[in-house]
């Protein structure tokens, strides 16, 4: 085989499957892996457990230390890709470097999205991805110290959650009617909001913020209905958007993301693109999506890397799905959770005092998503129902049930699925 | 790879593979007395037993080719050994955000949270030298342990 210059834009888990997805087949040809983060590649869905004191930095690591070296990757860190020019096939960083590339993989994540008119250039003002933002957030999270966090997304809760153990005052804000609107319905919402505030999370949904008060410093807020909140620091967590500059000014084509086909590559050649920068398929909504999550960001990593190697294997798609907890309050959610037209049908199990919610979204016998609150054992195999559009119409009267499995499947398709082994998962 | 089947058809439901996955994973080996009475917590069993009278099997890890669980995992514990093939999670990094229940399509993985929360699943009984627990005290052989 011929050596292949592989080049990765990024560190995180989109990138890291493409170096495991290339040496699946090509353990020769030289990866080199540049990220704007000076660290060895680590979890980002874990800087909130950092910030909580669960987890210290040495054991974030998403892989093991000797990672590259391990998979002949140079790892370029702390180091920005600035340019991209796809007709030389060369990216330049930001020390002057110009490193050629046979084929590129971009996956360089997402960036904090900050609503037009927001100022977000005072000082104490944070986002909640990378792990210098919690660097910077845990000198200031003192007990006692008040804090304002704009969003009430997986983001934004899960900083209010890792804060309030550190004794922090917490307000919440958020302009959707309840929390976590992308991934719970009202009902559930009520629930999740519930368990925050008993932990001492505020809330003030309905409403943004209007300004941002202080000098130099942020000393509060002011929100749209009218009330003022002081605040020692202040989190954006609106929301992630591509971060896509590494294209600007070249022809690999951008609608929120950059667009990818079923290999993850561009429309430009010998470039790929993967994880929260991309947008690929989403196999319930039929159509091109970014879906800013993790076990995506993996597989289409890996399913580039394996494309950029040779192999010709296309990748099904993928479609938003979150495993998350407050506060030992445990969820799994996936696809969607709040269908609207005639064309659903819907199962609910709600138990308030067991504080617990299950509620499944069918359409033509499939299901196309649910909601699992509290009671979450065994989610994936209705996960695993949604990405192989089975039929459920012979068990859908136990769909909700608590022991709900296999063996509420025909013995038929119970063999297909569980005698082949895990040949095919 | 070999892997462990049931046989449904000679199940009784009994849980006996409950019982020695739960002896096999505790400090005690091959005392169950021991295990049951002075382990605290006592492991979970990482065998599942679905029923419906008058059927019945045994599930735990399918220790997938393409294991799903492994791709989700946000911490990088879940992990496939490249050359025995044996999924495993690696406790102490961890964490316990259920990501893997979710990827898992066959419900192979528990929440243990009787100490720190950590996944807990079907190792193969990779620290033992026979095969797995639940094939070895099955008392019908309706678990068998092969490669297909």
């Amino acid at each position: 085989m011929r050596k292949m210059k592989y080049v990765i834009v990024g560190n995180s888990a989109a990138a890291i499957g493409a170096v495991e997805g290339i040496r699946k087949s090509d353990k020769e040809s030289p990866i080199t892996l540049i990220s704007d983060e000076p660290y060895h590649t680590y979890s980002r869905p874990l800087i909130s457990y950092y910030l909580a004191g669960k987890v210290s930095q040495e054991k974030m690591y998403y892989r093991k230390p000797d990672f590259y070296s391990q998979n002949g990757v140079e790892a370029i860190l702390g180091v920005k890709a600035e340019k991209l020019n796809t007709a030389e096939r060369i990216v330049t960083l930001a020390d002057g470097r110009s490193i050629e590339y046979d084929k590129l993989l971009i996956s360089t994540g997402g960036r904090p999205f900050v609503p037009p008119g927001l100022d977000v250039n005072k000082l104490n003002t944070f986002s909640f991805i990378k792990l210098d933002d919690v660097k910077a957030i845990e000198k200031l999270a003192k007990p006692g110290s008040k804090t304002v966090i704009i969003g009430a997304g997986l983001i934004g809760l899960k900083a209010a959650e890792g804060l309030a153990k550190l004794g922090v005052d917490i307000t919440v804000v958020e302009l959707a009617n309840r929390v976590l609107s992308a991934i719970l319905d009202e009902e559930a919402a009520a629930f999740v909001q519930q368990q925050l505030e008993e932990h001492q999370v505020k809330f003030e949904l309905n409403t943004t913020v209007d300004q941002v008060l202080g000098n130099e410093q942020v000393t509060g807020v002011t929100l749209k209905n009218g009330k003022q909140l002081d605040c020692d620091f202040l989190i954006v967590a609106i929301g992630v958007v591509p971060n896509t500059e590494l294209v600007k000014d070249t022809d690999v084509r951008v609608n929120r993301g950059i667009v990818v086909d079923d290999s993850m590559a561009t429309n430009v050649s010998g470039v790929y693109a993967a994880g929260d920068v991309s947008e690929g398929y989403d196999l319930i909504y039929k159509t091109q999506r970014v879906l800013p999550i993790l076990p995506n960001a993996y597989q289409q990593g890996e399913n580039a890397g394996e494309n950029m190697a040779g192999a010709e294997k296309a990748y099904k798609g993928g479609f938003a799905m979150n495993a998350i907890g407050f506060f030992d309050y445990p969820m799994i959610t996936a696809g969607i959770i709040k269908p609207e037209g005639d064309d659903f049908e819907i199962l609910v199990d709600s138990d308030s005092e067991g504080k617990s919610y299950k509620k499944i979204v069918l359409k033509n016998n499939t299901v196309v998503g649910f909601i699992y609150l509290n009671k979450v054992d065994r989610a994936g195999i209705v996960r695993g129902l949604i990405r192989e559009e089975a039929d459920v119409s012979k068990f859908k009267a136990e769909l909700l049930k608590d022991d709900f499995g296999y063996i509420n499947m025909s013995s038929e398709e119970r063999a297909a699925k569980l005698l082949k082994g895990g040949r095919s998962a | 790879m070999k892997r462990v089947f049931a046989k449904e058809e000679y199940c009784v439901g009994c849980r006996v593979c409950e019982v020695h996955c739960v002896v096999a994973h505790s400090d005690y080996k091959d005392d169950i007395v021991k295990a049951f009475t002075k382990q605290n917590p006592r492991p979970l069993p990482r065998i599942i037993v679905e029923e419906n009278r008058p059927v019945s099997f045994a599930l735990q890890c399918r220790h997938c080719e393409e294991a799903p669980c492994t791709k989700a995992c946000i911490t990088g514990a879940m992990q496939k050994d490249p050359i025995t093939g044996v999924v495993s999670n690696e406790e102490d990094r961890c964490v316990g955000c259920w990501t893997c229940i979710l990827a898992c399509p066959f419900g192979a993985i528990a929440r243990d949270e009787q100490g720190r929360k950590v996944a807990s699943k079907c190792d193969l009984c990779s620290d033992n030298d026979y095969a797995p627990a639940c094939v070895k005290h099955c008392p019908n052989a309706a678990l068998v342990y092969e490669e297909r």
